[in-house]
This record gives structure tokens, sequence and C-alpha cells, in this order.
């Protein structure tokens, strides 16, 4: 009964995971892929003596920690009003959410009209009210297109950081938050002694789940600015995706591809340790 | 279409079966000030899509003028019109569906079968396969889209809808099986002894029982097949060179040109992969939340 189900990501997740490996020791050229050669270390030393690659990075890091802070305050933000009470709050749940079910694509071609320097509405609304003295083209310029398609991230991923705290939340029993509250704390107290810690499992997990995706996702910067101006948005995956449809260095970008998945591990395993710190002390 | 009688089945039968937490809420009440933060949140999530909307009813010359209206003067379709005729969008949509369709298919048959054997028999290396399917999804997109490229070459994938509905399927496998699995795990055993003491066969018993007693979490796991299969940009992107295989992600990746960008097109094509995600979502967004909580929270 398990065959099927675990021969498709046997076949298409596993046995290429491990090929990516060995991709990774060879030179394997994108226009032909059958002269294969094996090569050691080279693809790496190559790595690590270009520059773009400490960019790409350094790009990553900034990505992959701000959009989960952001996603992370704002979300809870969101699960604490979905979890009030008010009139329609069934429909409402399930429109904030629909950004995430959004397809990359479509984020991407939104944004970029809103934000299109000429014709756009951001620009139009910013110029009205006077915090812009003249039209600013957001994705094309250095310093600010790297924070412009974090904000359209931290927008798509905002609801489901949502979505798992609500969750979490309706599971805090009522009765315990009607005694701290006889018991004389405030709604402030309330949240940080009682609720929060309650929570706190799926809040780290979200976290974790989130920040491996974010680290991995790159269709939005492929689609907007695919990595320019000038670097200033090349993410580790996107440096390795260019590598192999660019430059048509497979093997290089099978490198590219080992170096990110393993600083994933050496991320999520810090990261476990520190929980698992925490909650002991 | 089997997908469309998946999700208007969610619709009716979620609460029923959908794993759910205890219900207690945190009484809130006379909290006023929500009412302002609800109203922004609703414009932030709306407004973007529908200035796309309004933009694709907005016909070219009005477009092009330098002065951004919001309300175009004279509301149009010819955008969509041209759309289809002008390019090959048409193809592209069907693409797209004949995709979605096969993925969600392999997705639900295979997650069945795999959901069921996970919660009901107790074989060695359960949780080795358990676990090892929800890890292998945390593997970066990058590292295998590179061998899987070579992979699908080697096959005779490559720009072929059968190679993306493979791989595709593949990817939404982990989480339909742990939804399967959480679904299958609320159906009472009890049940199933009951069928086979009636004399009931082993097949039987799956067919006469969990298979129309899991539909909720059948309908759940194909929307999300189907949302994720319609949605997926990178792979199709890289696997595909023809309009014989493209989908729509990659089609209006194209209209973004190096020079002019089709606001017309791009916008009326948004709206067009937008209408089956809005419909599908917005009937199995419940049986979807309460398995991404559930599996979050079981995790």
């Amino acid at each position: 009964m398990l065959a099927p189900a675990l021969l498709l990501v046997g076949g298409f997740i596993l046995y290429p995971a491990v090929n990516a490996f060995y991709l990774s020791f060879t030179s394997t050229n994108l226009l032909n892929v059958d002269a294969q050669q094996f090569v050691g270390f080279d693809n790496f030393t190559e790595m690590f003596a270009q520059p773009e690659f400490y960019q790409s990075l350094r790009n990553s890091l900034v990505w992959t920690v701000g959009n989960v802070a952001f996603q992370l305050i704002l979300g809870m933000l969101g699960a604490l009003v979905l979890n009030a009470k008010f009139k329609g709050r069934g429909f409402i749940r399930g429109l904030v959410l629909l950004p995430w079910a959004t397809p990359s694509v479509l984020v991407a071609l939104m944004w970029l009209w809103i934000l299109d320097p000429n014709l756009g509405i951001l620009n139009d609304i910013l110029l009205a009210v006077g915090l812009l003295n003249e039209p600013m083209a957001w994705l094309a310029n250095e310093e600010t297109a790297l924070a412009t398609l974090m904000a359209i991230d931290i927008w798509q991923g905002i609801p489901f950081f949502a979505v798992m705290i609500l969750a979490a939340l309706q599971g805090v029993p009522a009765d315990l938050l009607e005694a701290a509250k006889i018991d004389g704390a405030g709604p402030w107290q309330n949240y940080w002694q009682v609720v929060l810690p309650l929570i706190m499992p799926t809040v780290l997990i979200t976290v974790m789940l989130r920040l491996i995706w974010t680290a991995n996702y790159f269709d939005l910067i492929l689609v907007l600015t695919n990595g320019g101006p000038a670097n200033s948005t090349l993410t580790l995956p996107l440096n390795a995706y260019h590598t192999a449809y660019k430059g048509s260095d497979l093997g290089g970008a099978a490198a590219l591809g080992v170096v990110q998945a393993l600083l994933l591990v050496v991320l999520v395993v810090i990261y476990m340790r520190q929980v698992r710190k925490s909650e002991i002390a | 279409m089997t997908t469309d009688r998946m999700t208007t089945v969610i619709g009716r039968d979620t609460d029923v079966a959908a794993p759910t937490q205890p219900r207690s809420r945190i009484p809130r009440p006379r909290f006023r000030p929500v009412y302002l933060l609800i109203a922004a949140w609703i414009v932030g999530v709306i407004g973007p899509y529908t200035w796309m909307g309004l933009t694709s009813i907005t016909p070219t010359s009005e477009l092009n003028v330098n002065s951004t209206t919001i309300f175009p003067e004279n509301p149009s379709f010819q955008a969509y019109g041209r759309l289809l005729t002008e390019t090959g969008f048409l193809r592209y949509m069907a693409n797209s569906a004949i995709v979605a369709a096969g993925v969600v298919v392999v997705t639900v048959l295979a997650a069945l079968l795999a959901g069921t054997a996970l919660s009901r028999y107790h074989f060695r290396g359960r949780r080795v396969v358990l676990y090892g399917i929800l890890l292998v999804t945390l593997f970066p997109t990058i590292l295998l889209i590179v061998p899987l490229y070579i992979q699908l070459k080697s096959l005779g994938l490559l720009d072929n809808k059968l190679g993306l509905i493979l791989v595709y399927s593949a990817f939404a496998m982990s989480f339909s099986t742990w939804l399967m699995k959480g679904f299958v795990d609320q159906i009472p055993v009890e049940i199933e002894e009951a069928s086979l003491i009636d004399g009931c066969s082993k097949f039987g018993s799956f067919r006469y029982v969990i298979l129309p007693l899991s539909w909720p979490g059948i309908a759940a796991a194909g929307t999300y097949a189907f949302i994720y299969s319609w949605n997926e940009f990178l792979f199709a992107l890289t696997f595909t060179s023809s309009d014989a295989a493209k989908t729509i992600p990659v089609g209006l990746s194209q209209f973004i040109g190096e020079n002019i960008i089709r606001w017309d097109f791009l916008t009326a094509g948004g709206v067009l992969a937008a209408i089956p995600i809005l419909i599908g979502f917005m009937y199995a967004q419940r049986g979807l939340i309460s398995g991404l909580a559930s599996g979050a929270v079981k995790g």
C-alpha cells in the first residue's frame, strides 16, 4: 500500500538529492550532460573564490531572518485579531489567507504593477500624501530592491503564521484564562504569562518550517529582479540557478545547492539546540 | 470534473470529520479597536487583487496615459479577448488543467493508500517512513532541480506534461499523506472490525468503510494537490520549453518582457489564473487549515 507514495518520493526527491551530491563533484555541462567528469572539490574551491558567493550568502541571511521575523510579529498580531469575537469571523479568516494560496508569479506581477514607477498606484499615493517628491523605481534601486522584495514576501507569508498561531490559541483552555483573571492578571500579563507559554511549541515549529522555506524560496526574486540591480537581490539559491541555467555549469550549481542544504542543516541544529536549552532553563 | 466534485464535498463535510482541537476561545468582548485592524488587514489583502482586476478591464488607450486613474472610464473586456486569441494563454490554461487533474488523481490515490497503511498497520519502519516522508519536503528545491532536470531528460520527460505530473505528485505527497493519515485516524477501528465480522474482506472494508468516511480528507488532499500544481512555477519554468507543456505561471512570466510589459495581458491573465484558486480555496479552506494546524500540533 505504501509502494506508490514511496516510489514517487524516492524516485523524484530522494534519488535526485543523492544525485546532487555526486554531481557537485563533477564538471557537468548543461548542453552536453553525458560528457561528465569527476573533478573532486574543484567546484567548491571555485565557488569559495567568487565574490558573488559571499554577497548571495549575505543577502540570503537578510532575506531569511528579516522575512521570518516580520512574519512572526505580524502573524502573531493577526492571530490575536482573528481570535477576537467579531461579525463574519469565519469568512474573514478565509479571506486573509488568500495571499498564501496565490501563485508566486501572480503575487509578483500584482506587486510589479503596484510598484511600477510611472503607472503604479503606490507612487501615486505616496506622491499625493507628500511622502515622496518624485516617482521611485523601487525594484530598480540598489538601496530599496531587497527591502521591497522582502515586503512582498512578508505580505504573502503573514497568513500562514496567523493561521498556525490561531489554531494554537484555540487550544488554550478558557478556564485557565479565567483563573488567571480571578487571580488579578490583566490582559497583557495574561498574554505573556499564560497564553504565550502554551502556544510556544507551535510558534517554534512554525518558525523553523518558515525559515527553511524562506531560505529556499526564490521564485519571487527570479521574476521581479532576477538578482539585480548589481547583485543586490542575489540570494544563494538564485545564484545556483544562474550557475546552472545561465552559466550552463550544472556541477557548480549542484555544489551551491549542497552548500545551501548543509547550511540549512546547521541552522536547524543550532535552532533546535537553542530551543532545548531555553526549555530546560 | 473530479476536482470540482471534491471541492464541493469539503464545503459540506469538514465540520464533522476534520481533526480539531478542543474548542475554547479566549473571551475578549467589546474590544472595538479590533475592527480598525481588521479593516486595515482586509484592505491590505484585497487591495492588490482589486487593483489588478480593475486594470484588466481598463482599455489599453486609457492604460498608457501617464496619470493613474483607479476606475476605468470605459471598462471593456478586450484584454481578455486578445489574450485568449493572440497569445498561447488558452493552451497554457489547458496544460495547467491537465497537469493539475493528473496530480490530483495520482496524489490522492497514493496518499490514501499510504495514509491508511500508516494509520492502521504498525509495521516495522513505520516511524521512519512517517517522518522520512516529512523530512524530504524540506530539501532545498535548488538542490533537486539540477539532478531532476538530468533525470527527466534521460527519461524523455523533459518538456512533457507527464514529467510535471510525476514531479508535482512526489512533492505534494508528504503533506497529503499526513493529511490522509490524520483523517483515517479519526475513523474508529470498531466500524472496520464490525464490517469484517459482517463478512467484509479486507479490501471490502477499505472500499466500504475507509473510503466513504475519509471523503473530507480526500477532498482536502485533492484541493491541496490542485493548488500546489496550479501555482508551481520554478519546476515548470525549468522543465518546459514549448507551448505543449508550459503552464499558466510560465505563460504569465513571459508577459513580463525585457522592454515592454504587457499590463493588459498580465492583469487579464492574472485574473483568469486566480479564479480557480479562489473557488477551490474558498470551498476547502476549513479542511486545509485544520489539516495544516493538526499536522503542526502533532508534528
